[in-house]
């Protein structure tokens, strides 16, 4: 019949085509796997160090550091609440140590995000040439499956926290990258167009305008980031991550079904914790900023 | 005009051409083609046509027009926010044209100052530091702006607001901020697009008083936008009125009022209170009494409103006009000034 089988590339050249990315792919792996691990080198160390201070910090002081944080970026008591009983509970579920580690990769890849996004963002933002090329990078970042770019970094850089942060930091980047854009691109042009009349310099603008005027929509991004690196920490302890992932996936392998649920909810709770501190920052952030529309 | 070394801005040959062959359509222009045709032929629009325009300094010009006229788009020439498709500036002795950015950035910053329609204020600083932004920016840094801009807000009236963000004031407030912003920098060019044109009617003139009483002190030269034509009277010691990117008359507030240019203009002074903004300069006859002391007197620079007033209420059909020493300059009859105030 008619258009039943697609005229498809033959099977011998199909082979030799995955043969052959696969072979320079291995090969590069082996000329260089060593030179790229110790690039990579300051992020294991960051890595360490962070879980190290947040594993034998006592937990009172733990709770007490995260209240406060929580206090200093929303001033509400419900939120400083919120965050004490997660933790309590966390703790009393036998869940404290692997939350601390989670809680270290993710407080770790948030940092590196803003690190690298903020810049590309503001970039972005600058030139439409580097929006149109960046875009579409972002796009695919978001939307391949993360099993698919865990295999070239499990290759290059083994089992381990460094590849597993290389993996959650791709999939986690993208909001921070596209929402520091779009808070650039959306501040208000008559601001800029004072900010240029009383001859402010490009990076005078980009300090006090740009960036403080987008910054609510840079705490979005935030948010976000955070958001998905959480989602990350169960596909990434595949890969030798460690904290509350490791046990679902021994739930999932075991079918032990509580032990999946607990760890499931104690993320859930990090991650409404984390995401209530954020956007309530974002909001005090927004009260003077987002009232001056008010006026016209 | 003025000769060019007592200007603060001389603009010659002024063109501001949107569009993909700008250059083209100035030679078009030259060859007397319209702005229509040109729009039709090349698909550019002309903004500016051929101003030349000389603005002595320290008086307040005021340009005037509708909305679309180029006003706007002209006074951001002078600080070069708009660069020219073609023409000269000179601003305060400076070509303006020659400068590198860093040169531009420098002389915005120390030569010239502006106020914006929407204020353009920022809404996550507080009132101060709004006021000394323009002086934060200068580098070497100033050393005094705190005390600067404290003082400036006490001039516009709003001393204790310091602390406040720009969404808890009313507009009125919130444009003296921008003019207290567009003062501290000390700039001896002040640029002021629709500055007032956002505010109610009250608070409008309120606005306009503060100016002419600071400009009193100050004499620094101002170039006022504006589409409303009470303003342009109230405030400029010079005006001109821009028609679709040309400039249609440059004249004084009586020029303006006793002799429009076009009909244009005509069509514009004539919904105005005339009464309001004449002198009795334009309407009074040299004085004839020789040394005897006349009746009821006014004195130079009253507007013919005041002194019809004046005659109504003391019901005589004439008044003397007083010069600066007090003695007798002019006589104003009622004919004269109800000729000239009923048009």
């Amino acid at each position: 019949m008619f258009g039943k089988d697609f005229p498809q590339l033959n099977d011998d050249l199909l082979r030799a085509i995955k043969q052959t990315v696969d072979q320079s792919f291995l090969n590069f792996t082996r000329s260089y796997g060593d030179t790229i691990e110790w690039i990579f080198s300051p992020l294991a160390f960051l890595l360490n160090a962070s879980e190290r201070m947040f594993t034998n910090a006592p937990w009172p002081v733990v709770i007490a550091a995260c209240v406060l944080v929580a206090w200093l970026a929303t001033r509400k008591l419900s939120v400083c609440l919120f965050v004490a009983s997660t933790l309590v509970l966390i703790g009393l579920f036998d869940m404290w140590e692997n939350t601390m580690k989670t809680l270290s990769m993710i407080l770790v890849s948030t940092l590196i995000a803003i690190v690298a996004g903020l810049p590309i963002g503001v970039l972005m933002a600058r030139s439409d040439r580097v929006q149109r090329a960046i875009n579409p990078l972002l796009d695919v970042m978001q939307t391949m499956p993360s099993f698919v770019y865990l295999i070239p970094v499990v290759m290059l850089l083994g089992i381990g926290r460094v590849p597993g942060l290389i993996a959650v930091v791709i999939y986690a980047v993208p909001p921070m990258i596209r929402l520091t854009n779009l808070g650039i691109r959306t501040v208000d042009a008559d601001i800029l167009e004072a900010s240029d009349a009383f001859g402010a310099s490009h990076s005078q603008k980009l300090w006090t305008v740009q960036l403080p005027l987008a910054m609510p929509s840079i705490m979005a991004g935030v948010n976000q980031t955070v958001m998905m690196a959480l989602a990350m920490v169960v596909i990434a302890s595949m890969i030798g991550v460690q904290g509350l992932g490791q046990p679902v996936l021994r739930a999932i392998n075991s079918q032990y079904f509580t032990l999946g649920i607990f760890n499931g909810l104690a993320i859930v709770g990090i991650a409404m914790a984390i995401d209530r501190i954020t956007q309530g920052y974002g909001a005090r952030l927004q009260k003077h900023i987002g009232a001056q529309n008010g006026s016209r | 005009m003025a000769p060019d070394n007592l200007c603060s801005i001389a603009v010659t040959s002024l063109y501001k051409i949107y569009g993909p062959d700008p250059d083209k359509s100035i030679d078009l222009l030259r060859d007397g083609v319209t702005k229509e045709e040109i729009l039709k032929r090349t698909n550019n629009v002309v903004a500016l046509n051929d101003v030349n325009i000389r603005i002595p300094s320290g008086s307040i010009q005021v340009i005037m027009g509708l909305s679309g006229s180029g006003k706007s788009t002209l006074v951001r020439h002078f600080n070069r926010l708009i660069d020219p498709t073609e023409g000269s500036l000179i601003v305060n002795g400076v070509d303006v044209m020659s400068l590198s950015p860093a040169e531009l950035q420098r002389f915005r910053s120390y030569q010239t100052a502006m106020v914006f329609q929407r204020f353009a204020l920022l809404p996550h600083r507080t009132v101060l530091d709004n006021v000394i932004y323009g002086l934060s920016l200068r580098r070497p840094h100033v050393r005094d702006a705190v005390d600067r801009g404290m003082t400036w807000l006490k001039r516009v009236g709003l001393e204790g607001y310091e602390k406040r963000y720009p969404s808890q004031l009313s507009g009125g407030m919130q444009q003296r901020v921008g003019l207290a912003r567009a003062l501290a920098m000390d700039a001896p060019l002040l640029l002021m697009d629709e500055a007032f044109s956002a505010l109610d009617p009250i608070i409008r003139v309120d606005m306009q008083n503060i100016l002419l009483k600071l400009q009193k002190d100050l004499r620094k030269t101002i170039v006022f936008i504006t589409h409303d034509l009470d303003e342009a009277l109230r405030l400029g010691d010079q005006i001109a009125i821009v028609k679709s990117g040309e400039i249609v008359q440059q004249g004084t507030a009586e020029q303006i009022l006793t002799k429009p240019a076009t009909d244009y203009v005509k069509s514009f002074v004539g919904e105005v209170n005339r009464g309001r903004y004449l002198r009795v300069e334009a309407g009074m006859v040299p004085w004839v009494g020789g040394t005897t002391r006349p009746g009821l007197t006014v004195p130079l620079g009253t507007t013919l409103e005041a002194a019809l007033k004046t005659m109504a209420e003391h019901e005589t059909a004439s008044v003397c006009v007083l010069d600066e020493r007090e003695s007798p300059a002019g006589t104003l009859h009622l004919k004269a000034a109800i000729a000239l105030t009923v048009r």
